[in-house]
């Protein structure tokens, strides 16, 4: 990525503008406290829980983690920009993840990808105008046996030639598993959740929050 | 040698295994209970020191030392487990935690017991979704059960255990970058000593061992430290979980006893079953990108501790084999690998975040036709002053990322110089012109890039 410069004569976000942060989505990190010694352990599950539920992690949404966390913002910004999968910026609702590694390349990776960009219409990083789909690649997926792979979201495409991209892009249902759900979003049922965690809902999955 | 009979794969395959009643029935569970009702935490170190168990992790490293090296009178003590599988070509431990969960977490009981573990935490990658969902329900299952939380087992070691989901970055699969990770920080290795043994996460002692590791563990306990040892060669023990990858017949994950060669890994009817489409085997990188790349005529390797030694490669690493077939142009093979570790290096080191990009470029520049020959020795020369071994960085990152690129440009030398005698004259100026004019402005580098 290439370094971004930022105005530093206006502000970043917003500050009087409502939170971004429901307080279903707070009461959802505080939950994770008890799992570390220190609150700012509670920074990765903060971002996944947080992107999950708004698209991207945006400067405000930064702020108000940090706020949560009682950590100071750069700190926030510090660790989310070390790491690939976060978005600071808009991405579409489905991100295309295709593996560039050397098993896949060895089995036609780069066709793959072509055939990804002809059929989005976009580069690498890139977003659809209709905000449906981003493109990334990305280093080794952990699934070289079945390369070249394509992960849609949550979805894993095995074995992908270039003639299928076409259909799984078109496919509506190309985000969706369907394994066996934890009652738990991301934590031991047993270990007692705290009376706030259950307001956030018994399966209390990233759609749920996403319809409250 | 007795027929391999293969245990970490065995429950591969049955139906519903992923659930708790089923894994039980198979007589899951049993080991963890026996070992945590009738022994002490001394003892069990003991015994996987004895079965000579090494880490699977790519190091190596004997697990029962590794666990003897906490300090006796902790009160608090942290296991991570390591499920960042990152390694390209490596895909071992997603299987064993889609295949088999409750496997995983037997092991970690039982580890967590000998280390007097307090939490456990499952640090994985967080492109595994599924993977993930699969985990986090068997973790459910099991403290339902009582196997996690107080007094597992009606003794008095308690244990919790939450999955801690990374990010995507490489580095977290190093065990410091992975502890400062789990503590909410970019994951940056820490400079050792202290080891994570006598200081890790939160400032308290903390193991981290390899998913595939802890999957070894109740095995050594249900069958004896005998019949581990019986199993590999001479320095390693017991049996090893194998990927192969790439265009051979059969890619996929076989469990066999370490020693296996890389032969038989590609074209055994167990394993690989030979390549596709007719085509040749060029090379093999036998162990998980970073160990380094075996050419065709070295393929008899052993795949165990040892013996890759003799063949110039770093390691065992993971033994995920992955098979360059011979109509890759090798040049691209090169670019990807130089790629991978200069998007890949975290950037705390200077020769490393420097080194890597350096290569990274040299390789584009050759695959992109415009290749000198000094350039070859000039990769080479990177890679011997960059990494841990010259004492130079703070992770092994730098090591990984010297001896793939170092060992394909030895062994493969006369492939690439070929490549670059049939270049164009006067490409690598047009090329350098191109992508940095600059360069021609300064006096010096417009009379060295002309000599091919």
């Amino acid at each position: 990525m290439a370094w971004q410069a930022l105005d530093r004569t206006k502000p970043v976000f917003d500050k009087d503008a409502p939170p971004v942060l429901s307080e279903a989505l707070r009461a959802k990190i505080r939950s994770f406290f008890p799992r570390y010694e220190t609150q700012r352990a509670a920074l990765l599950p903060a971002l996944h829980v947080v992107q999950d539920a708004l698209g991207h992690v945006s400067h405000k949404a930064m702020a108000e983690i940090a706020e949560v966390l009682e950590i100071p913002p750069s700190a926030v910004l510090d660790t989310l920009s070390f790491y690939t999968h976060y978005w600071d910026h808009e991405r579409g609702s489905k991100v295309v993840v295709a593996c560039r590694s050397l098993s896949c390349q060895l089995v036609g990776a780069e066709k793959v990808l072509d055939a990804c960009k002809a059929e989005l219409g976009i580069d690498e990083h890139g977003t659809t105008e209709d905000g449906k789909y981003s493109l990334v690649t990305e280093e080794c997926l952990a699934a070289c046996d079945h390369g070249p792979c394509l992960l849609i979201n949550e979805k894993l495409h095995k074995c992908v030639t270039p003639e299928e991209v076409a259909r799984i892009l078109k496919d509506p249902k190309n985000a969706e598993i369907d394994p066996p759900r934890s009652n738990l979003f991301d934590g031991p049922a047993a270990a007692a959740p705290a009376p706030a965690i259950e307001a956030v809902g018994k399966t209390s999955d990233i759609q749920e929050m996403r319809e409250s | 040698m007795a027929k391999f009979e293969p245990v970490l794969t065995k429950n591969f395959g049955i139906e519903g295994i992923r659930t708790l009643d089923v894994y039980r029935k198979q007589g899951g569970y049993k080991t963890a209970e026996k070992v945590i009702k009738e022994q002490k935490p001394e003892e069990v170190v003991e015994v996987v020191k004895a079965s000579g168990l090494r880490g699977r992790g790519g190091a190596g490293f004997p697990a029962g030392l590794k666990w003897s090296f906490l300090p006796p009178d902790r009160e608090v003590t942290y296991f991570c487990v390591n499920a960042d599988e990152s390694e390209p070509g490596t895909f071992c431990n997603r299987v064993l935690m889609e295949e088999d969960p409750h496997q995983l977490l037997e092991g970690i009981l039982i580890a967590g017991f000998a280390t007097k573990t307090t939490t456990a935490f499952i640090y994985m990658r967080v492109e595994f979704h599924e993977q993930f969902h699969i985990l986090q329900k068997a973790v459910d299952e099991a403290y339902a059960a009582g196997y996690f939380g107080k007094n597992v087992f009606g003794s008095d070691y308690s244990i919790d255990c939450y999955i801690h989901r990374g990010a995507g970055a490489y580095v977290c699969g190093e065990e410091t970058g992975l502890i400062e990770s789990l503590e909410g920080k970019r994951g940056w290795p820490r400079i050792k000593p202290p080891f994570p043994a006598i200081e890790g996460a939160f400032k308290r002692p903390t193991v981290v061992n390899n998913v595939e590791t802890l999957c070894c563990v109740p095995h050594i306990f249900e069958r004896g430290v005998d019949w581990f040892r019986g199993i590999g060669t001479e320095n390693s023990k017991g049996p090893k979980l194998y990927t192969v990858s790439g265009p051979v017949n059969r890619p996929g994950c076989f469990e066999a006893a370490l020693g296996l060669t890389a032969r038989d890994l590609i074209f055994g009817d167990d394993h690989g079953q030979g390549m596709r489409d007719g085509k040749k085997v060029k090379g093999c990188i036998p162990g998980g990108l970073s160990v380094g790349v075996l050419t065709e005529a070295e393929l008899d390797c052993h795949l165990c501790f040892d013996d890759v030694r003799n063949y110039g490669l770093l390691g065992l690493g993971t033994a995920g084999a992955i098979v360059i077939p011979d109509d890759a142009d090798i040049r691209q093979v090169l670019k990807n690998i130089a790629r991978f570790y200069s998007h890949e290096s975290c950037g705390q080191c200077t020769q490393c975040r420097e080194g890597t990009n350096w290569m990274y470029k040299i390789a584009a520049r050759i695959a992109a036709g415009a290749g000198r020959i000094s350039d070859l020795d000039l990769l080479v020369d990177i890679t011997t002053n960059m990494g841990m071994m010259p004492g130079l960085s703070i992770c092994g990152l730098p090591d990984g990322a010297a001896f793939p690129i170092r060992t394909i440009v030895q062994k493969f030398r006369s492939e690439f110089e070929e490549h670059i005698r049939n270049q164009k004259p006067g490409v690598v100026e047009q090329v350098i012109r191109k992508t940095n004019p600059a360069a021609y402005e300064l006096p010096i580098l417009g009379q060295r890039a002309v000599s091919v």
